[in-house]
């Protein structure tokens, strides 16, 4: 189905956080900290003051009253302290943008400096076991003899791992804008999720929720950057009371790279012993990641290995180590799309070591039940999508051999890896109601450039038996019927729930149903539910450069019932487009010297051009899977992206015979390695 | 940004006589203006040049010569280009995007200024930007940066890939200024930072370029090849532009070779150059002659790969080259 707000779009009538027409609107821009560890002294901002245009500065000289028990992330001003290079420290508000970025550029800032600590490191003093992993997982698991299953294997690898911080980068920066109406607070802001953004203002700024509303209709893209609420929310919300006139913000490129989240560094210990023929020993995933001295994030990337392969002998750990640094956050697929990279590159050189097909070394170790817990999954076709993969692909035949593959000057090479994803739903709450002929749905939903607006409709049309032109979608507005957020792939599943059973309820009643899923979504317990996938890709490298070129990825998953295969399939494919990022040149260069990132802006951080994806293909297997949700649907916006770069990084060194196990896999590395 | 003023030039002797100080030349923005965003350049005023009568690439006996406001575009696709120097119009064409290429001028692509991420940083110290501040990038992240003609104060890259075939092709800058006109040759316009990093060029303020004028195409065949961490829109980590003929006898008798990517200007082989002519066409005197030349190479920890891959880029152009 086509999108159904596409022509506003196309034509510039879809109004995002930063455009809607407010009249009398000031503009504020933030003071970043340069330093990246220590305390504010001094913030000197007479000439600011008296620069053209200028209206209120903000800064820790005038604290505002801010809960004390909000995000520190979000607690603008209310400290001296400095926690990375970047944090705002100050902000100004003018007449206009430009005016707002100058006096911003002539606020002085003076710090008493400490020394940092920026560098994640695999042996750092400071790594400790966090008391739980994001969102809510026990850090370790062990079961059976880890030693035992590896002291009795026949083959063995002991390999590390990395990955680089990473950015989300979506296409539109974060943006809000800040309108106070007497004692109600409006904040148009980019947000995947307008109902816990609500809740997130309201708690920060000490307001009762009912006062506070968020609206967000239009949001382009946010990859988990823009699932909590981030400061320039807060900012333009204290900005708007400070002048008593709404307030926009729009960050900058290179701001997005300070205060909006990225993916935390990983570094992965993984240690795997199989027998002659094939199956494991023991499988060991130990994981090191850092956070803020602000908050504990703690990256689950040790978590999906929970999941994947049978073995008697299966730990899994997280360290974490608190640095000078910004607060990490979600990027698609936290947890499994870095530690799918590190245990899937692992299976394949133990695969490669076995003398075993890679494919046939996943088949062989399918598990019946999930490996940590024991549960019955819901339904699990890894092993479908990898024979499927593998027909589409033309996997057969394939000489093992790295190395030995030549098309004129290149080298060739396949790879596979498998990618897993949890199907999660949650309580969302929607209402149904026939209007002078139509039906219009009305839940906090969000749509964050997905479709999802799209979807819900056809979900709807659907429950009610009548053509989708004759139904409308109301979301993006923390007004409307309470519903989760954009993340963790569960938006559809659990807005689509609700969906569902209002349309039933309108069915019976004629003209009006409300739902509320608190009762059904959510159960756990019962089964483990997963969705996964296989991914393959080709790759061509040059020897004398070590430039590497992917002329074909393709992927196949299984996540439940599709429900709209365009949109399915543009989630899929550029989620594999992100994860050859991820593979081939994405990373935010850590500066040890100054703190933050040496790199911020998107002629420097890399992601892929359309010459880099020329063909992208995504193909599902349909899962009849009763124990999901009315719709039967797994989410499909993370899955994408992970395994996508070990299938990569596989097929580079069968292409080469060079393992390079940290990413990204740049021609500096590769040709170190030749 | 500061607020500045906008003035356009009528003709290139009013740019020159109207030049204040504080003024900056616009062409078509692509680099100035970000960097004025960026707050590392802050003209009081902006002297827009790019709708200069100085638009056309004429056929100049069996040279060329390029107007300095000819969109990068527009010179790419120019049919005397892809005739005569199709290493110029690959140069061109691997550089930016479509978008930015049609709005680049030749004149400021020659003048855009390096992508070190400390240089366009302004929180950050960095003796291009603020002379005696320090380089940040020796200790730090120097792995897009020099390992030719570097110094102690700098060691910054020059990124354009449109200057290193106009090395390779013994180009002419014609420039005119408050102390008259005069022509520069390639390389010659820009210099190495020695310990004043902050001059890009040799160019004195008020100079502007008012054209490029190409001599008649060297002998030969000749190739533009590029390395990058993407297959498009991204700068050179190093690149290779070459010209070569070979005589009946199989011996090298003309030779061009210039390096991108690798130092603070684009960088003539000149050592390769003499390395080769006269010596038998073929991988061995190739790599010879690249040996040659990057003996001289001072790499730096991170960027020490760029060695073997510009060694590795001279050789297969060469290659490409000899039938
Ligand atoms: C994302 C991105 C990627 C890029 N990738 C590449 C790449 O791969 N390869 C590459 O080569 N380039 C690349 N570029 C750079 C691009 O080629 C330059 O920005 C462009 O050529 C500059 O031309 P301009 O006319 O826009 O110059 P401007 O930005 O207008 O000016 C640049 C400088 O030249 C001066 N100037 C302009 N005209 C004259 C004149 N006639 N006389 C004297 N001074 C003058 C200006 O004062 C200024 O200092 C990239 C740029 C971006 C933003
Ligand atoms: S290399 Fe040059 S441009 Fe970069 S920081 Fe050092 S002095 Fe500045």
């Amino acid at each position: 189905m086509n999108r159904v707000e596409g022509r506003d779009k196309v034509t510039g009538r879809a109004l995002y956080a930063a455009e809607y027409p407010v009249d009398g609107v000031a503009h504020a821009y933030a003071v970043q900290s340069g330093i990246a560890k220590g305390r504010v002294t001094a913030i000197d901002a007479e000439a600011a003051r008296a620069m053209p245009g200028v209206l209120a500065v903000l800064s820790s000289d005038d604290p505002p009253d801010l809960a004390g028990d909000a995000d520190p992330e979000l607690r603008l001003f209310s400290s001296r302290d400095v926690a990375y290079r970047g944090q705002i420290v100050a902000a100004v508000v003018a007449d206009t943008y430009e005016n707002a970025r100058a006096a911003a550029r002539a606020v002085r800032v003076t710090y008493a400096a400490e020394p940092h600590d920026v560098l994640l490191r695999a042996d750092h003093p400071g790594l400790y076991r966090p008391e739980k992993v994001n969102p809510a997982f026990p850090a370790d698991t062990v079961k059976g003899d880890v030693t035992a299953g590896l002291d009795g294997a026949a083959v063995t690898v002991d390999v590390t791992y990395s990955t680089p911080p990473l950015h989300n980068n979506p296409m539109e920066p974060h943006a809000a804008l800040a309108v106070l109406d007497g004692d109600r607070l409006t904040v148009y802001d980019s947000t995947q999720g307008a109902a816990a953004d609500r809740d997130t203002i309201a708690r920060t700024l000490g307001l009762p929720p009912e006062r506070v509303r968020v609206v967000s209709r239009h949001v382009g893209g946010g990859f988990g950057s823009k699932g909590t609420t981030r400061p320039h929310a807060i900012l333009a919300a204290l900005a708007a009371r400070a002048t008593g006139r709404p307030v926009k913000i729009a960050l900058t490129r290179q701001q997005l790279f300070d205060v909006t989240g990225y993916r935390t560094p990983t570094i992965h210990r993984l240690r795997l012993g199989c027998d002659a023929t094939g199956r494991l020993t023991a499988l060991d995933h130990e994981v090191r990641v850092q956070s803020s001295t602000l908050v504990e994030f703690a990256e689950q990337a040790a978590v999906p290995a929970r999941t994947m392969y049978a073995t008697p002998a299966l730990r899994t750990a997280h360290r974490l180590v608190r640095l000078d640094v910004a607060s990490p956050s979600w990027m698609r697929a936290p947890g499994e799309c870095p530690g799918m990279y590190a245990l899937e590159s692992a299976m394949d050189e133990l695969a490669v070591a076995a003398g075993i097909d890679p494919i046939e070394l996943r088949v062989i170790n399918e598990p019946d039940a999930e490996p940590e817990g024991g549960l019955p999954f819901s339904s699990r076709n890894l092993v479908a999508c990898l024979r499927e993969g593998a027909r589409r692909f033309g996997w057969e035949g394939r000489d093992p051999a790295p190395g030995v593959r030549r098309d004129g000057r290149w080298l060739v090479g396949t790879g596979v890896a498998a990618s897993t994803y949890p199907a999660m739903t949650r309580p969302s709450q929607a209402t149904a109601t026939a209007e002078d002929g139509a039906f219009v749905i009305r839940l906090a939903a969000a749509d964050i450039g997905t479709g999802a607006r799209t979807a819900l409709t056809a979900i709807a049309a659907g429950a009610l038996d009548v053509p989708a032109g004759r139904v409308r979608v109301e979301l993006g507005d923390s007004d409307l019927p309470a519903a989760p957020l954009a993340g963790g792939s569960m938006g559809l599943a659990s807005w689509g729930s609700a969906v569902v059973r209002a349309c039933e309820e309108l069915l019976r009643d004629g003209k009006h149903g409300a739902a509320d899923t608190a009762g059904e979504a959510g159960r756990g317990g019962d089964y483990a539910r997963h969705a996964f996938g296989a991914q393959f890709a080709e790759v061509r490298v040059d020897p004398d450069t070590g430039e590497v070129r992917v002329p074909r990825l393709l992927g196949v998953f299984a996540a439940g019932r599709v429900i709209d295969p365009d949109l399915a399939r543009s989630q899929f494919v550029g989620g594999m487009t992100m994860g050859l990022g991820m593979a081939l040149m994405e990373e935010s260069v850590t500066d040890a010297e100054f703190g933050g990132f040496g790199n911020h802006d998107l002629a420097q951080y890399h992601v892929p051009a359309c010459a880099d994806v020329p063909d992208v293909r995504a193909y599902w297997i349909d899962e009849d899977d009763p124990h999901l949700n009315p719709m039967g649907a797994k989410g499909i916006g993370e899955i994408g992206i992970v395994g996508t770069a070990a299938a990569i990084g596989n097929a580079v060194h069968h292409a080469t015979g060079v393992r390079v196990r940290d990413l990204p896999i740049t021609p500096a590395k590769l040709l170190a390695g030749f | 940004m500061k607020a500045f003023e906008y003035t356009r030039a009528a003709d290139p002797a009013a740019a020159v006589a109207g030049f204040r100080p504080g003024d900056m030349y616009l062409g078509g923005g692509t680099n100035l203006v970000d960097l004025m965003r960026l707050g590392v350049a802050e003209p009081e005023r902006l002297v827009d040049v790019s709708r200069l009568p100085l638009d056309r690439v004429e056929a100049a006996g069996d040279g060329l010569r390029v107007g300095a406001a000819v969109r990068n575009s527009d010179l790419g696709a120019h049919p005397l280009v892809l005739a005569r120097y199709p290493m110029l119009a690959r140069a061109v064409l691997s550089g930016a995007s479509g978008q930015i290429r049609n709005l680049a001028t030749v004149g400021g692509n020659l003048l855009q200024r390096t992508r070190c991420p400390y240089f366009q940083d302004v929180s950050k110290p960095c003796n291009k930007r603020r002379p005696g501040s320090g380089c940040p990038a020796i200790p730090g992240d120097h792995s897009h940066l020099a390992v030719l003609g570097h110094s102690e104060a700098c060691v910054a890259t020059h990124p354009s890939d449109m200057a290193v075939a106009l090395a390779a092709l013994d180009a002419r800058v014609h420039v005119t200024g408050p102390a008259g006109s005069r022509v520069l040759p390639m390389p010659g316009l820009h210099r190495l930072p020695g310990d004043e990093p902050e001059r890009d060029t040799v160019l004195e303020p008020g100079e502007l370029i008012t054209a490029v004028e190409l001599p008649p195409p060297p002998p030969g065949r000749s190739a533009y090849l590029k390395v990058r961490e993407r297959a498009s829109f991204a700068f050179a980590l190093v690149s290779v532009a070459a010209a070569l003929d070979i005589g009946a006898d199989g011996i090298v008798t003309g030779v061009r070779l210039a390096l991108g990517g690798v130092a603070h200007a684009p960088w003539r082989a000149a050592r390769a150059e003499a390395a080769l002519l006269g010596a038998p066409a073929g991988e061995e005197s190739y790599a010879r002659a690249a040996e040659a030349e990057l003996d001289q190479a001072r790499p730096l920890p991170r960027n020490a790969y760029k060695v073997p891959m510009a060694r590795n880029v001279i050789v297969r152009a060469l290659k490409e080259l000899t039938p």
